[in-house]
């Protein structure tokens, strides 16, 4: 993986796996440069012993192969900064769902850049549209933000949101929310 | 500015198109976007893929979708091309420029590009 919104982008679709209605995806980097990021969702969680095992990369949930690369990517990836990696899970009934914690020293060389995180959102909104996104992006520049729910809202429920239109306008509201911090 | 307000402009010109798309997707593109894709370039894959055949007015005939592990991560990014009435066709190795050629010449024009298809490979 070369930029961490790729790693987003694979790790959030184990939430996507887990039936989430709500899948939230936050990154906040402080005045330090140190960046946090946080994956959260309702989803079915997992028990304590698979826990244990999602950053074995030899643990993994997908049929074709022995290997599962994606948990482990990430957590080297934050490691290599200085950084660290951990998940929390409930498999509770009415309140099941997995946190995962990653943070990262964007000072360190070894940081990889967050790279495309529009285009991250955009493939899994159009990925999964039926289920609800939270991105938010803030820094001592400010913040960005997008709510697939505000979206729905307004789309009404005929319209799906991976409509090549809607994708079109995801992707360049995010775009523009960062272009604008950028000129401040 | 772009603001939720062009939405509902989104919405009002979708709604007359939603009728017709139904039932109509008879192509389906479907990209490889477990751990593997992602990693080899499967994100400017779908990308094109998505934004080519809304560019050539397919969208209508053509469904673009993503999967997971494929299980040849060897080949990634793969994309394979189901058609009602034909065999499946398996793309492998793709980037944004073989992507948009497929577009063009397979998904408009009807012809495999066999170059960029597994046999190929081989």
């Amino acid at each position: 993986m070369k930029e961490l919104s790729l790693n987003i982008l694979d790790i959030a679709k184990n939430s996507v796996k887990a039936g989430a209605t709500l899948v939230r995806i936050s990154l906040n980097t402080d005045e330090r440069g140190i960046l946090k990021l946080l994956i959260s969702d309702n989803g079915c969680g997992m028990s304590e012993e698979i826990l244990r095992g999602v950053t074995d990369p030899f643990y993994t949930t997908r049929t074709t192969r022995k290997v599962g690369m994606g948990l482990p990517l990430l957590k080297m990836a934050a490691e290599q900064t200085g950084g660290t990696l951990s998940i929390t899970s409930s498999v509770k009934e009415g309140e099941s769902g997995t946190i995962l914690e990653a943070s990262f020293d964007t000072n360190s060389i070894d940081c990889m850049p967050l790279g495309d995180i529009a285009s991250t959102v955009c493939v899994l909104i159009a990925g999964s549209p039926e289920i609800d996104f939270e991105f938010t992006d803030e820094s001592p520049k400010g913040c960005v933000e997008l709510k697939t729910a505000e979206i729905r809202a307004v789309l009404g429920e005929g319209i799906s949101l991976a409509e090549p239109e809607v994708q079109q306008w995801i992707e360049e509201y995010i775009a523009e929310q960062y272009k604008n911090l950028n000129s401040i | 500015m772009k603001s939720l307000a062009e939405l509902a402009a989104i919405r009002e010109k979708m709604q007359s198109k939603v009728v017709i798309r139904e039932g109509m997707g008879t192509i389906r593109v479907v990209v490889g976007m477990a751990t593997c894709g992602i990693a080899a370039g499967a994100r400017p894959v779908l990308k094109a893929f998505t934004e080519g055949v809304n560019a050539q007015g397919l969208a209508d005939k053509v469904s673009v979708t993503q999967t997971g592990c494929i299980g040849i991560c060897q080949y990634e990014p793969v994309v394979e091309i189901f058609e009602e009435g034909k065999e499946k066709v398996t793309y492998v190795k793709l980037d944004e420029a073989k992507a948009k050629e497929i577009v063009e010449k397979h998904l408009k024009g009807g012809q495999v590009v066999t170059e960029y298809t597994i046999g190929a490979a081989n």
